[in-house]
């Protein structure tokens, strides 16, 4: 049973298809990568995995429970996910401990010692050891998504989601995140990563997931995508972005 | 006019200082200290109106901000009743309808209440100032990136819980300078309260010169209480300011 199943969503706004009958799946441990150009639909769709944005038909199920049960528990559900944006999404006026502690303790209930001490594993984790006690706004945005992806760890999330979560980097920035994310994928975490550095793609997906048009156009195993895509749309997409 | 230009006279005017440690013919002291009891009734009515226009301020400012749509037209109606009625009807029909509009024996218990003038002017200044807060507390929110909630939601917190720490806390930073100015307000507002019979410092002011005649200090003394009032909550707020910064933020 995969970890993760989108069983042909589709979702719009008004007249405006954003999603357009989606279907794909996550295997426990599996890296996916999606991909594609800027409105096609990549944010709607992971963010639909989390029932952070609610869909109109078809189904996605997360470790057998199923979105489109209006009995579901969202915030439990969204508990086990972890989800990393493109902006961070620090809150600012929490200091970076409190950040890491604030779900585990109103949300898992752990006592404050306990989640202090996940907090400053994890910190050690993403290489920020020392900035338990600064805040947000002190650090940079490679230290800030590093932060939110140790909050996200910080739940003991049977998945993870990531938002182009290098995009709002500056570019000296960007490996710093991705290595964590390499190391993540390598210790068997399930992944689904909308972004376009197709280097990450190359070195840890199991599968590129190619969208435009809110539509699925190619969804292929990591060799034969970059090997002999036999999407012209995904082609297309592929040499512009390769270019640079 | 003439009546006024021969009151107001500089030869006529007795300029007299040391009113202030004159005992009053109420009876119950100097006529200073009958201002500092007014400037006290002033703060505690100011003060108990500002704890009650918060509570309900924010609660219907956040249904402002709810998902339902309900939440919003109720929470959208109570700002526009109380924003819209002048402060002064708002404290008559309070004083003067609602009494009787209430099942008769609670109604002739208001009346009874020894302090109905105290307790009618914290109920009408503190819902009439629920409205301007509530629209604060809403624009505070608002004005938050909507990745926050989001953020929020995904660490699987419920939206009670996002609220309360995660949006509520930006969003009171945000607006602290507005609602300040909402808190000065309604310490200037209190003075209505002397329509219904609250002997706060304006009341005062004026019994004193009804008594004494000593129009100039009397409300000279007002005046300068009512500025000293201003900068000690001036001074308060920018205290707190500074103990809720967040650091490496610079403004909010
Ligand atoms: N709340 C909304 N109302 C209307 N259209 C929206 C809304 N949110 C997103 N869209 C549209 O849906 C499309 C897909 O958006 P998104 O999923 O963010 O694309 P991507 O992440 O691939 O750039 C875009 O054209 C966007 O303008
Ligand atoms: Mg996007």
């Amino acid at each position: 049973m995969p970890m993760i199943e989108i069983k042909d969503v589709s979702k719009a706004y008004g007249a405006f298809q954003v999603l357009r009958h989606c279907t794909t799946s996550v295997d426990k441990g599996e890296v996916v990568v999606v991909c594609g150009p800027s409105g096609s639909g990549k944010s709607t769709l992971i963010k639909t995995v989390n029932g952070l944005e609610p869909f109109q038909t078809g189904n996605i199920i997360v470790d057998g429970v199923s979105l489109a049960d209006k009995a579901t528990d969202l915030p439990k559900l969204r508990a086990r996910v972890g989800m990393v944006f493109q902006n961070f999404e620090l809150f600012p006026h929490l200091s970076i401990v409190d950040n890491l502690c604030l779900a585990q303790q109103k949300v898992l209930g752990r006592d404050r010692p306990a989640a202090e001490a996940k907090a400053h594993a994890l910190l050690a984790r993403v290489g920020l050891p020392e900035q338990a006690d600064k805040f947000p706004g002190q650090l940079s945005g490679g230290q800030q998504q590093r932060v939110a992806i140790a909050r996200a760890l910080a739940m003991d999330p049977i998945a993870m989601l990531f938002d182009e979560p290098t995009s709002a980097l500056d570019p000296e920035m960007v490996s710093e995140v991705l290595d964590v994310m390499v190391a993540l994928a390598k210790e068997g975490m399930t992944m689904m990563v909308v972004t376009h550095e197709m280097g990450f793609a190359r070195k840890v997906a199991d599968r590129v997931i190619f969208m435009d048009k809110g539509e699925i156009v190619e969804d292929a195993k990591k060799a034969d995508f970059f090997g002999n895509t036999r999407n012209p749309r995904a082609q297309a997409f592929l040499s512009k972005i390769l270019q640079h | 006019m003439e009546d006024r230009k021969r009151r107001g006279h500089p030869m006529k005017y007795n300029w007299n200082w040391g009113v202030f440690w004159e005992a009053s013919p109420e009876g119950t002291g100097t006529y200073g200290e009958l201002l500092i009891a007014g400037l006290g009734w002033t703060i505690v009515t100011a003060l108990c109106a500002w704890i009650l226009a918060l509570a309900i301020g924010t609660t219907v400012g956040v249904m402002r901000t709810l998902p339902s749509k309900w939440a919003n037209i109720l929470a959208a109606c109570w700002v526009e009743l109380f924003r819209n009625i002048p402060i002064l009807v708002q404290l008559f029909v309070w004083f003067y309808v609602v009494p009787e509009l209430l099942p008769k024996a609670w109604g002739t218990a208001i009346k009874q209440m020894p302090n109905a003038a105290f307790v009618t002017a914290v109920v009408g200044l503190g819902f009439a100032t629920s409205a301007r807060v509530a629209e604060q507390v809403r624009a505070g929110i608002q004005s938050l990136p909507a990745g926050q909630a989001m953020a929020a939601s995904a660490l699987g917190l419920t939206l009670p819980q996002a609220y309360r720490h995660v949006l509520l806390p930006r969003a009171f930073r945000v607006v602290l300078p507005p609602l300040t100015s909402e808190f000065l307000n309604l310490i200037k507002n209190t003075s209505v309260g002397l329509t219904i019979g609250l002997l706060e410092l304006t009341a005062r002011a004026r019994s004193m010169q009804e008594y004494s005649a000593q129009v100039f200090e009397a409300f000279t003394a007002a005046t300068l209480l009512y500025l000293l009032l201003n900068v000690v909550v001036v001074s308060a707020v920018r205290a707190l300011e500074r103990r809720v910064a967040i650091p490496g933020q610079v403004g909010t």
